[in-house]
């Protein structure tokens, strides 16, 4: 057994795990933070990606063991006070998602492509942004567009309007 | 908190579950001193089994139990069924092989089901059957489809001789080959109807669950329709009585039809559940997805068009060879059957047609129903000849669809089906201004300009969904009916609850069945709960497939409704002391007819509850109504899609420019998830046609057992969409509804392959036209050019 | 996956102590190793974790080469602004691995000291002109890649740093498995001081490999143009599902004359 801790959506959590402990499976079994989901087996499906230390990874390809001290945000962390993240309002907002099954590692990935690249992201960018994230159901049309209208939302939240 | 309309594009309820991580899928549900199943799968695709040496694997560490074929016999469980009797041209029933939940004796396909061990924990469970031995016979493989039921190849099943499920037929043979005889042109294309793997993104999940102080069982699953999986698990596989039985279906990830069928995993983890007295929960990884989910459509086909000296379509002729797999699945033998060949009729007035299918085994996944389930394959054979048609004979391929169009409704066609309503001419008038028809010569100069080549496809496709009504379905070979069933709860205070025995998987039932109920009793939206998927809370369903949900399922509660407003009308007479029949019921108000007297609904519930107004000797109290609804005829929805795209001769690289889509699905209740749905259905029709495919090796083994190798669409490989609606009245449901969940799939494949070969100066591409297959044909193309 | 023991060690040395340890192996950012774990295709008895081997990390430019720690992420590199001065070239391959996810946490290191015949990375190493540097000694591209996942790299021997000479000009052009997204064919190009060198992943049966016929023709002359006739043969390619040779050989030509042109642009 190897002792990991690590502040998921802001709270401590520790367990002494099996070292092939996989940070998915910590997630899901050890904290039930089931939101973060399972669609392959080789990488690329992209449902499980979360944030670790601010960056996007897939959390089927890292053990928990490697994440000792991080800090990671999950789907579920990213509501504040009841509000939802401007790209999880912009998925419901623009019919970003059908089963749902792979909108979280979606909406992890896009807030990830905005951090990255910033608010305004034209189409092509965005298509490109969602090379390690499937989804069987939408045909992206309409992910395209939720993330274009989060992107926007999220910059004009950080950055107050200046005075005129 | 105002009411909500049919035809308004309100946001999703359920969607908020889904976008914060609170959605609940089978694998998100744990039970207390659960197990864990792994199943030892065949690594060959035809083999006897000669022994299973089980004792090492039973000392592993975590162990509970190690089952296999010998066990499942022994306790007399029932084998899998395939729902759906076809019968062969000479009047004989199909040849239907064994199929046990955990083979015996033999196994037929890599990935067949050897063994189950349950476990403590899944680690251990895989560890455990890595110990497990199994001798193997290993016999010959059968593969390919079209030579599948030749002479001299090994059988699979003793009970279909030469590999044969059926040969069946539908048409009039002599009338059809005489229409040939006169013809004045014959365009005759040969054409492989790719092999598909569904890959919902969330991979099958069963958990079963055994109270042995109630003697009864549970199994959550993710299943399209639990009470089918209810009646299958009872009254064939024998595990309970259907009393004892509760299937819940909670949050699913996607179906696209894999998941209508009852599979030998979740059959498994429920009798082994009772059998160890603990829950046991088995979750696919990937790889178990690709080699076990029911695969689809698969087919050989040659197909013969012939046009009288006008241009007009006078017969079709089609023979199909159809791959069902190593074992005949849930629906399988009615796809390529009765969902295909009605369907070959496409758009178009055609006097003769005659289609034979040859339905055969093959040591590969079972072939079921993939979203469209025949339809598309039935698409792509008439869409393709009628472009080939047009082309050979130098007419334009829109004007020629036109010349042929069935203009006139009710339309019986010569293979079973009834066109009721549609207008083919108004979706293709207003495809073509979309998709600026007139300026793609244009366009296309300008992409030779840059060294590459354009070229225009178009899909004008007519479906059938909603599977009606049941005595036909009865009298096709159907073990069901399909009619769907609903339960309207109004509780106290006004608020309702809608149990309805459709599933929703993504396509947004709590939010559409909410919105009819709302402007139906005028109620706000969130005032009503659809509850689903369970069959302790919803009596009987069909479940969620062929885009029925709409006008079968929601027209279930339409008739419920009926009765809850004639109910009310009764409960407010009373209370307003007027007759029932002056009742008027508008905008959530029962008002006497000419009077200023009126009651809301809400009051009218508490009314019916409370009993203190009414007369409780007439009327019962309460307000609850239930309804099956059995439509009397499919439906039809039909559109017209163009795809344009642009071919990098250097590489072979499509790129698709352009897409319209115009779509007839009768009424539409919320627009924006109709797009939605037609949005999906094109990517994976587009998947079809240029990344998917399914490749066995000639031993059977699947190469394609990975997203590494099997190629799934991701949003750089699509365009946007340009998506537009006409409308015409499904004359078949109250609603007026067509149905557009498989809409995209059925129309995209034919749409990308007539562009390619337009962009290539028609020479052929099979599907999937990989950069590999459209270079090959960009070579012979750029080389015919030189040469002419 | 099977089970096995987790080292996280803190320097170079306890790294070096760790994979002393029998059976063990390093674990950089993971992306190939864990995948073929969890298919049981690999069974470490110890998996050294080199996350806080703060000696394997950094960015430098040294005189006429581009330095890259063993540990440094592929996203790292595909944004640093150091490389995109010195070789935009590695800075546009690096952009171009996996997914955004995959190069948040792949490491250069481990690209290399797998040696997948579809990574990108050895194509950039061979036609640069690389040095790969151990803990033990210095190795040059053109000695380290032996075959289809093998490397000159001893048991225990661990990948310190990459040195990248700085080219006059280079290009990478790749044309993906559309499945995988590895390269299906993968060219780099790059003209140095001491001539042109023209490297291919993906296509080769075993392994990366320099295309001989276009270097001379690009060194006499390096334009699009003068790869026009030239060719490698298809004999010694793969052939998959997904391509065959000879598709694989005429992609060779197509993304190598790209990939000058793209060199010729950049300059």
């Amino acid at each position: 057994m190897v002792h990991v801790s690590m502040a998921v959506n802001g709270r401590s959590a520790s367990a002494d795990v099996d070292p092939r402990t996989l940070l998915v499976q910590f997630l899901r079994e050890n904290l039930r933070l089931t939101g973060t989901h399972v669609g392959c087996d080789t990488s690329q499906c992209g449902a499980c990606v979360v944030h670790v230390d601010g960056q996007a990874i897939k959390s089927c390809t890292v053990l928990a063991a490697s994440c000792d001290g991080a800090q990671v945000t999950t789907i579920e962390g990213l509501a504040a006070n009841g509000k939802l993240h401007p790209m999880q309002q912009a998925f419901q907002d623009n019919h970003g998602l059908q089963c749902g099954f792979c909108t979280p590692g979606m909406i992890m990935a896009s807030i990830d492509l905005v951090n990255r690249l910033g608010p305004n992201l034209d189409e092509a960018t965005i298509r490109h942004g969602l090379e390690g994230n499937i989804c069987r159901c939408t045909g992206y049309h309409n992910i395209v567009k939720s993330i274009a209208q989060g992107a926007r939302e999220m910059g004009a939240a950080a950055t107050p309007q200046a005075a005129e | 908190m105002g009411v909500t309309a049919l035809g308004a594009s309100v946001k999703r309820t359920e969607d908020i579950r889904f976008i914060t991580g609170k959605g609940h899928y089978v694998d998100d549900i744990n039970r207390p001193g659960q197990a864990y199943a792994y199943f030892l799968r065949s690594p060959h695709a035809h083999a006897t089994i000669d022994r299973i040496e089980t004792s090492e694997a039973l000392k592993s560490p975590g162990v509970v139990a190690i089952f296999t074929g010998d066990d499942i016999a022994a306790d007399k469980v029932g084998g899998l069924i395939c729902g759906w009797m076809i019968h062969s041209k000479d009047g004989s029933p199909m040849n239907v092989g064994g199929h046990p939940s955990l083979a015996q004796g033999a196994v037929r396909y890599v990935g067949d089901h050897v063994a189950v061990v349950i476990a403590d924990t899944y680690a251990e469970a895989k560890d455990a059957a890595e110990k497990i031995v199994v001798d193997y016979g290993v016999l010959p493989a059968v593969i390919d489809v079209a030579g599948a039921a030749k002479d001299g190849q090994r059988h699979i099943h003793e009970a279909a001789p030469n590999n044969t499920v059926y040969n069946w037929h539908l048409g009039d043979k002599a009338a059809t080959d005489a229409a040939f005889a006169s013809a004045a042109h014959v365009t005759k294309i040969d054409l492989v109807n790719n092999r598909l793997i569904p890959n919902a993104m969330e991979p099958r999940a069963a958990l079963g669950d055994y109270d042995s102080g109630t003697d009864t069982m549970t199994l959550y699953t993710t299943s399209q329709n639990p009470h089918v999986a209810r009646v299958v698990l009872s009254a064939f596989v024998g595990l309970a009585p259907e009393n004892k039985l509760r299937v819940i279906a909670p949050d699913v990830g996607g179906g696209f039809g894999s998941k209508i069928f009852i599979y030998a995993d979740e059959t498994v983890c429920l009798w082994a559940a009772k059998k160890i007295n603990r829950p046991v929960k088995w979750t696919a990884d990937r790889t178990e997805a690709f080699l076990c989910d029911a695969h689809g459509r698969d087919h050989v086909t040659h197909g013969e068009l012939a046009l009288d000296a006008s241009g007009r379509i006078t017969g079709l002729r089609v023979h199909t060879t159809a791959n069902l797999g190593a074992y005949l699945s849930t629906f399988a033998s009615a796809v390529p059957t009765y969902l295909y060949a009605p369907l070959l009729s496409g758009q178009y007035a055609i006097p003769n047609i005659y289609c034979e299918v040859d339905g055969v085994y093959t040591n590969t996944a079972p072939v079921d129903a993939y979203r469209g389930a025949g339809r598309p394959e039935a698409t792509f054979v008439i869409e393709r000849l009628v472009e080939v048609a047009a082309r050979e004979t130098g007419r334009d391929p829109a004007e020629f669809r036109r010349t042929n169009f069935i203009r006139t409704f009710p339309h019986q066609t010569p293979v079973l089906m009834n066109y009721d309503a549609g207008d083919f001419p108004a979706a293709l008038d207003k495809a073509l201004a979309e998709a600026d028809y007139k300026g793609l010569a244009a366009r296309k100069a300008a992409s030779v300009a840059k060294g590459k080549l354009r070229g225009i496809g178009f899909s004008a496709y007519i479906e059938a969904c909603g599977i009606a009504p049941s005595s036909a379905v009865g009298a096709l070979g159907g073990g069901v009916g399909l009619w769907e069933s609903a339960e309207v709860r109004v509780n106290m205070i006004g608020t309702v609850e809608v149990l309805t025995g459709s599933h929703s998987h993504g396509q947004g039932h709590e939010t559409t069945f909410a919105q009819l109920v709302s402007s139906r009793l005028g109620i706000p939206m969130e005032n009503v709960t659809i509850v689903h998927g369970d069959t302790d809370k919803v009596q009987m369903g069909m479940g969620t497939y062929g885009s029925r949900s709409g006008a079968v399922g929601m027209s279930a509660i339409s008739k419920a409704l009926d009765k809850i407003e004639a109910k009310a009308k009764k409960v407010a007479g009373h209370v307003l002391e007027a007759s029932e029949q002056d009742i008027e019921f508008k905008d959530g108000k029962f008002t006497v007819k000419g009077t200023d007297k009126s009651i809301d609904f809400g009051s009218v519930a508490m009314n019916a509850y409370s009993g203190h107004k009414i007369n409780t000797q007439e009327i019962e109290p309460g307000l609850k109504e239930g309804a099956f609804w059995d439509p009397t005829n499919w439906t039809f929805p039909a559109g017209v899609h163009i795809c344009e795209l642009e071919i990098d001769p250097q590489t072979g690289v499509v790129t698709i420019e352009r897409w319209t889509a115009v779509d007839d699905f009768g009424k539409l209740i919320n627009p924006m998830i109709v797009e939605g749905q037609v949005h999906g259905g094109i990517a994976q029709g587009v998947g079809q046609a240029l990344l998917e495919g399914a490749h066995y090796d000639s031993d059977g083994q699947l190469l394609t057992a990975s997203f590494m190798d099997y190629c799934m669409p991701r949003a750089d490989d699509l365009p946007s969409f340009k998506v537009e609606t006409i409308e015409t009245i499904c004359p078949s449901n109250p609603l007026g509804i067509k149905g557009c969940g498989e809409a995209g799939a059925i129309a995209a494949p034919p749409a990308v392959i007539n562009a390619i070969t337009d962009a290539l100066g028609h020479e052929d591409v099979a599907m999937p036209a990989t950069p590999q297959a459209v270079w090959r044909a960009a070579q012979k193309t750029m080389m015919k050019r030189a040469a002419e | 996956m099977y089970a096995f023991e987790y080292h996280r060690p803190q320097s170079l040395a306890g790294a070096a102590a760790d994979l002393a340890k029998p059976e063990a192996k390093a674990l950089a950012g993971g992306m190939t190793l864990l995948p073929t774990m969890k298919q049981r295709l690999a069974s470490p008895a110890a998996l050294i974790d080199l996350k806080n081997v703060h000696e394997l990390a950094g960015i430098a430019r040294e005189g006429d080469n581009l330095v890259i720690g063993a540990m440094t992420r592929h996203a790292e590199v595909a944004r640093s602004k150091d490389v995109e001065t010195a070789i935009p070239a590695l800075a546009s391959l690096a952009g171009l691995i996996g997914d955004p996810h995959v190069r948040n946490m792949g490491t250069i290191g481990g690209s290399l000291a797998n040696n997948d015949p579809a990574a990108d990375y050895p194509a950039a190493a061979l036609a640069l002109g690389a040095t790969i540097v151990t803990d033990k000694r210095r190795i040059e591209a053109k000695d380290f890649f032996t075959g289809l996942f093998e490397t000159a790299l001893e048991p225990g021997e661990l990948i310190t740093k990459v040195s990248f000479p700085i080219p006059q000009k280079a290009a990478y052009m790749k044309f993906r498995n559309p499945a995988s997204r590895y390269a299906m064919v993968g060219v780099f190009v790059a003209k140095t001081g001491d001539g042109v060198r023209v490297a291919v992943t993906g296509a080769g049966a075993s392994g990366v490999f320099r295309a001989e016929p276009f270097e001379a023709a690009l060194n006499t002359n390096f334009s699009p143009s003068a790869l026009e006739g030239v060719s490698v043969p298809a004999s010694g390619l793969n052939s998959d599902i997904h391509a065959d040779a000879d598709y694989r050989a005429h992609l060779i030509g197509v993304m190598a004359r790209r990939a000058v042109e793209a060199a010729a642009q950049a300059a």
